[in-house]
C-alpha cells in the first residue's frame, strides 16, 4: 500500500486534463506507441467528436521513482457542471488531486467548486499550471492567482504543458512525494467505493471501484449496501488501457469488478460495496441517489416508432444510469416519455446518442425544472410538477415552490455590470463579489434553477464576451410565481409547446416564443395564427402567412420525373416534421423557447 | 446532327409501333438550327416509320427572331400547322431585363407576319416581372388579344440561377421576384383571358376550345411520347427515358448504332405520383375512378386521407368523381401534389 498512489485530475473545462493525462501515460509507459491517440481516455466517441470529456476515466499506471516501484491509479473526471456528482465521488475514491489551470485563463468557476470538492474530501493539492506553451500564457499572473487561491508556496506550483510534455516529470515527483499514500485497513470487512461503472454489451456492467478497507477477491460474495443486491463477483482486476484480470485487489487500490449485472441501475455511483456474510457496518459518506435537475418529453417524429424508441432509451439507460424516464402521452404527439436529466448538457448528449447508435429521430419538448405545488385543498401535500400539464388549475393552486441554485460566476471586472445584469433580469439575487485579483471578480447569486435552463449560458457567453465562467449548485425549494403559458396553433393548443413560466416574464417570453415559432415553422397552404395563452386569456398573437405561391409554371415532357423526384423528396422531408392539426411543425421548433435571444 | 436525329428516330421506331403519332413538336430554336427542308424530311421520315393519324398537329416551337418571312412562307408550305412563339411580353423593359435577342417591336411584326400562314399560333408571355405594374400586364394580355391568337402560355417568371438577372438581384439593382405580386397578376391574367373565352386547361396554359396544345396535354395525360434529340426525354406508360445532354457525345453514340439514353421504370408509387402531380394542374383534376381502377381501394383512401384538410381548406374540390384544384389553390398546386405523393418504401 505504500507504494499505491491514487489521484484524480480537475480542472475547469478544457483546462487541459485529458491531454496531460495522456503524457502522464505516454510517460510512465502506460501506453505503447501504437495506442497512443490524442484524449486517449475519452473512449466514447461523443467525446472524441466534442472534444469534452463526460463520464470520469479510470486507469493505472505503474512508474519507478528513485529505485522504487509505484503504482499510480489516475482518474480523468470531466469538467461540465451536469456531471459534477462524478467528479465528486471520483475525488472521494482518491488521496490527492492535480489541478489543472489553464495559464491563458487563470482560475475559473469549476476550477473553485471542484478545488472546494477536493478540499472537504481532505486531498492533497498539487497545482499545476498547463498550457504554459501558449503564446497568451500568463504564467507569473496565473501563479499568483494560484498562490492566492490555494493559499501555497509559488514553488508548489508546477508549470506544464500537455501539449510538449513539459513538467510531467515533476508532476510525477509530486504525486509520490507530496500525496499520501492510502491508508486502508486490509483486515477489516471489506469496504469499497464505487465511483464510476460503465456498460459493457458483452459482459453487463463493468463497476469501477476503490477499495478502503479490506480486499474484494475473485468469487466472493458481495454486496451493495445502498441497494442492497448481493452478487459473485465474477472477476476482479485493475484497469490498465485493458483490463488485467486478478484474483484480489487490496486496500486502498483501485479496480474493476464484474458480476454479471445487465442494468446499470443497479450500480449507483457513491455506494459501497462489502462481503454479503462479513459486511462492514459503515457505508462510504456522501452517497446520493443522482437527482434529474431538468424535465423534458422525448417523442419519436414518427408516432408508429414509439416502442423502438422505448428499447433505445432502455438501452441507453443501461450504460448512463442518470437517465430516467417513464411514458408520458401527449395530445399533440401521441405517445413518449417524460424524461430527467442531469442538465442541459445532458439532455443534448441524450438526444444525439438516440440519434447516433440507435437512428432515432426524437422530438424533445420544452424542459423545465421540477417544481412542487400545493392545493388549497391539501396545502401541506407536495405535487411534484415535472410536467406542464401536471401544474394544477390556478383556481385550485396554494402556492408553488422552485428549486434554487447557488450560482458562482467568474468574469473580468470590465463585465461585472452586464453579468449582474443578467442575472437580476434571471431573477437572481447577489449574495457575495470577491475580487479574486484585481481584474478578475468572483459572483455568487441565489438563482432559480429554470432561468439557467433557458438560454443562459448563451447569454451569458455574449454579454461578456467569453470571459466569464459558472458553475452552481442546488440550494433547495423556494416559493414562486409560477404561470403555465400554452401555444395554439390554429386556434388549438399543442400541449408539447407548453412551457412552466414565472409570472413576471409569462408576457415577455410567450411573445418570445409566438415569434420564435413563426421563424420556424414553414409557410404553409394557409394563415397560420400563432398565440401565447394564460388559461382562456390570449398574451401574444403572431400569424404564419399562407405561401403565396407554390408551383412551377412549366411541366412539360422532361420536367415530370424531375419534378415528381422534387415533390417526393419534399414530403420526405415533412417526415421530420409533426403534423399537429393541419399544422407541420418540424422537429427543432419544440425547443424553440431556449434559444429565445438569438 | 440530323444524321444522328434520323438514326435515333429510326432506330426508335419499335417503341411505338402500336401506336399511331398523333402529334409532332419541335422542340424550343429549332427553326434557328435546322432548316426547313431539314424539318420536312424529319418529318417525312416519322410518316415512313410509324402510323400517323390524317390530321396530326405539327408544332415548331420558336423565337421571333428565328421567324423571318421566308422561314414562315417555307414552314407554312410544309406539314408544319402549328406555331408557338416565344414573344415574353411586348414591352421593351421586360425583354431587356430577361436578356432577349428580340425587342418589342419585332415581338410585334413577328406574331403580324405569322398570321398571314398560320392561324393556331400559340404565344408566351411571362409575368411577375420585376418592376413591371399590373397595368402594364394588363396591357400585355390586351395586346396578345387583339391579335387573336387562340393560344397563350403564361408563365410567372423564375429567377434561374448565374443569370443576369439574378446578379442585378443580387446587387439591388432589379427589386426581386414577389410571390404575390406574381400571383395577383396570375389572377389577372386568368379573369381576363376566360372573359374572353379562353379556357385554363392547364396551371399555365390557356386556349379557345379547339385550340388547346394536343401535344402537351398528352404529356398530362399520361400518354406516350417519343423525345428524339439530345436530352430529349421519352416515356412509354411504364417507363422513362432521357438522352444525354451533350451534343457530341449524343451524336458519338449514335454514330455507332447506340442509344444514348437512360431509363428509368417507374413503379405503382411513382405512376400514382405523376398522376396526381401533372393531373392536378389541369382542368380535368384526379378522376378517383381513375385512381380506384389503376391503383386500388388503398390509395384511393389513402388520397381523399391527404386531401381532406385541403378539401376543408377550400384548396381542393371534390365533385363526384373529381378532385381538383380551386381557383385558390392553383398556385398551391406543387406543394399540395406533394402533400398527396405517397413515398416509395
Ligand atoms: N496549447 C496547448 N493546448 C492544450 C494543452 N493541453 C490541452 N490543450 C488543448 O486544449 C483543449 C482541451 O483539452 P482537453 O484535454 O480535452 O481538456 P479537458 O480539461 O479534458 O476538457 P473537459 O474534459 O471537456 O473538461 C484541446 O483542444 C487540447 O488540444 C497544452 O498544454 N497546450
Ligand atoms: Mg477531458
Amino acid at each position: 500500500m505504500k507504494h499505491i498512489r491514487n489521484f484524480c485530475i480537475i480542472a475547469h473545462i478544457d483546462h487541459g486534463k485529458s491531454t496531460l493525462a495522456d503524457r502522464l501515460l505516454d510517460y510512465t509507459g502506460s501506453v505503447t506507441d501504437r495506442e497512443k491517440q490524442d484524449q486517449l481516455l475519452d473512449n466514447m466517441d461523443l467525446e472524441r467528436e466534442r472534444g469534452i470529456t463526460i463520464k470520469s476515466h479510470a486507469i493505472q499506471m505503474e512508474y519507478e521513482y528513485e529505485g522504487q516501484e509505484y503504482v499510480l491509479n489516475l482518474i480523468d473526471t470531466p469538467g461540465h457542471v451536469d456531471f459534477s456528482y462524478e467528479v465528486s465521488r471520483s475525488i472521494a475514491a482518491c488521496e490527492g488531486a492535480l489541478l489543472i489551470v489553464d495559464a491563458a485563463q487563470s482560475i475559473q468557476a469549476q476550477t473553485i467548486s471542484n478545488l472546494y470538492l477536493a478540499l472537504e474530501n481532505d486531498l492533497e493539492i498539487i497545482p499545476v499550471l498547463n498550457k504554459i506553451d501558449l503564446p497568451s500564457a500568463n504564467p507569473e499572473e496565473v501563479t499568483d492567482d494560484i498562490v492566492d487561491l490555494l493559499g501555497c508556496d509559488p514553488d508548489e506550483v508546477i508549470p506544464a504543458s500537455g501539449k510538449t510534455g513539459l513538467g510531467v516529470e515533476d508532476i510525477l515527483a509530486a504525486i509520490i512525494e507530496r500525496i499520501p499514500a492510502p491508508e486502508g485497513k486490509p483486515d477489516e470487512p471489506l469496504q469499497a467505493l464505487i465511483f464510476d461503472s460503465v456498460y459493457n454489451p458483452f459482459r453487463g456492467v463493468e463497476t469501477y471501484f476503490r477499495v478502503i478497507n479490506g480486499s474484494i477477491r475473485k468469487g466472493q460474495h458481495i454486496k451493495f449496501i445502498a441497494t442492497g443486491k448481493d452478487y459473485y463477483a465474477d472477476e476482479v482486476g485493475t484497469l490498465k488501457l485493458n483490463q488485467v484480470p486478478k484474483s484480489r485487489i487490496e486496500a486502498g487500490d483501485v479496480g474493476y469488478l464484474i458480476t454479471g449485472i445487465k442494468d446499470a441501475r443497479e450500480v449507483k455511483v457513491g455506494d459501497t460495496i462489502t462481503d454479503a456474510k462479513n459486511p462492514t457496518t459503515e457505508a462510504i459518506e456522501g452517497f446520493e441517489d443522482v437527482k434529474p435537475m431538468v424535465f423534458a418529453g422525448i417523442y419519436p417524429v414518427d408516432t408508429e416508432d414509439y416502442e423502438e424508441l422505448r428499447n433505445s432509451m432502455e438501452k441507453l439507460q443501461l450504460n448512463d444510469a442518470s437517465l430516467v424516464f417513464q411514458p408520458e402521452s401527449s395530445a399533440a404527439l401521441g405517445f413518449g416519455f417524460r424524461c430527467g436529466f442531469l442538465g442541459m448538457l445532458h439532455l443534448e448528449i441524450i438526444q444525439e446518442r438516440l440519434e447516433r447508435e440507435f437512428d432515432m429521430t426524437v422530438i424533445t419538448t420544452v424542459p423545465n425544472v421540477s417544481y412542487h405545488a400545493f392545493t388549497n385543498k391539501q396545502p401541506d401535500d407536495v405535487i411534484l410538477v415535472n410536467n406542464p400539464s401536471d401544474l394544477p388549475e390556478p383556481s385550485t393552486l396554494n402556492r408553488v415552490e422552485e428549486p434554487y441554485i447557488k450560482a458562482s460566476i467568474i468574469t473580468k471586472a470590465d463585465f461585472v455590470g452586464p453579468v449582474m445584469s443578467l442575472c437580476i433580469e434571471k431573477r437572481g439575487q447577489i449574495t457575495n463579489q470577491t475580487y479574486l485579483t484585481t481584474e478578475r471578480v468572483e459572483l455568487n447569486f441565489d438563482m432559480p434553477l429554470a432561468e439557467i435552463v433557458f438560454d443562459f449560458y448563451d447569454r451569458l457567453k455574449t454579454v461578456s464576451k467569453g470571459y466569464a465562467s459558472f458553475d452552481y449548485s442546488p440550494i433547495g425549494m423556494r416559493s414562486s410565481k409560477l404561470v403555465r403559458v400554452d401555444i395554439l396553433l390554429n386556434a388549438q393548443t399543442v400541449d408539447a409547446l407548453s412551457a412552466l413560466i414565472h409570472a413576471d416574464n409569462a408576457y415577455t417570453i410567450g411573445k418570445k416564443m409566438c415569434e420564435k415559432l413563426r421563424e420556424l415553422i414553414p409557410r404553409q397552404q394557409f394563415d397560420i395564427p400563432i398565440q401565447a395563452a394564460i388559461g382562456a386569456k390570449i398574451i401574444s398573437r403572431e400569424t404564419i402567412k399562407a405561401l403565396r405561391k407554390d408551383v412551377t409554371a412549366k411541366c412539360y415532357g422532361g420536367d415530370i420525373s424531375r419534378k415528381r423526384k422534387l415533390l417526393e423528396k419534399q414530403k420526405k422531408g415533412k417526415k421530420r416534421m409533426r403534423q399537429v392539426g393541419n399544422v407541420e411543425i418540424p422537429q427543432q421548433a419544440f425547443m424553440a423557447v431556449l434559444k429565445l435571444n438569438d | 446532327m440530323l444524321i444522328a436525329l434520323k438514326k435515333e428516330l429510326e432506330l426508335r421506331a419499335m417503341e411505338l409501333k402500336d401506336e399511331t403519332i398523333e402529334t409532332i413538336y419541335f422542340g424550343g430554336g429549332t427553326p434557328s438550327i435546322l432548316e426547313t427542308e431539314e424539318i420536312e424530311s424529319l418529318i417525312d421520315l416519322v410518316y415512313e416509320n410509324f402510323e400517323v393519324r390524317s390530321t396530326p398537329e405539327i408544332t415548331v416551337e420558336a423565337n421571333p427572331d428565328d421567324l423571318s418571312s421566308e422561314v414562315l412562307k417555307a414552314l407554312a408550305s410544309s406539314k408544319v400547322n402549328r406555331l408557338s412563339i416565344g414573344i415574353q411580353s411586348f414591352f421593351e423593359n421586360d425583354l431587356k431585363l430577361m436578356n432577349r435577342a428580340h425587342n418589342a417591336l419585332e415581338a410585334k411584326e413577328c406574331i403580324e407576319e405569322s398570321k398571314r400562314f398560320f392561324n393556331n399560333i400559340s404565344i408566351d408571355l411571362i409575368y411577375g416581372i420585376p418592376g413591371a405594374s399590373n397595368e402594364q400586364w394588363q396591357e400585355n394580355i390586351q395586346i396578345a388579344l387583339d391579335y387573336e391568337v387562340p393560344h397563350i402560355s403564361c408563365y410567372a417568371l423564375t429567377v434561374e440561377p448565374k443569370t443576369a438577372l439574378e446578379s442585378f438581384i443580387k446587387k439591388g439593382l432589379v427589386e426581386p421576384v414577389n410571390d404575390d405580386g406574381a400571383h395577383e397578376q396570375f389572377l389577372l391574367l386568368k379573369d381576363i383571358l376566360e372573359e374572353r373565352g379562353f379556357v385554363h386547361y392547364e396551371l399555365s396554359n390557356f386556349g379557345m376550345e379547339g385550340y388547346f396544345s394536343k401535344n402537351n396535354t398528352a404529356y398530362w395525360q399520361g400518354k406516350s411520347y417519343l423525345g428524339i434529340g439530345p436530352s430529349a426525354h421519352s416515356f412509354n406508360g411504364q417507363q422513362r427515358s432521357w438522352n444525354v445532354r451533350n451534343n457530341s457525345k449524343y451524336i458519338k453514340a449514335l454514330e455507332q448504332d447506340q442509344l444514348p439514353s437512360e431509363i428509368e421504370t417507374l413503379t405503382k408509387v411513382d405512376r400514382y405520383n405523376e398522376y396526381v402531380m401533372t393531373r392536378l394542374r389541369t382542368k380535368w383534376g384526379i378522376s378517383l375512378n381513375y385512381i380506384k381502377k389503376e391503383f386500388g381501394e388503398l390509395y384511393l383512401q389513402y388520397l381523399m386521407d391527404q386531401a381532406h384538410s385541403f378539401i376543408e381548406g377550400h384548396l381542393l374540390f371534390h365533385d363526384k368523381d373529381q378532385l381538383y384544384v380551386s381557383k385558390k389553390g392553383l398556385f398551391l398546386s406543387d406543394g399540395i401534389a406533394s402533400q398527396l405523393f405517397k413515398l416509395n418504401l
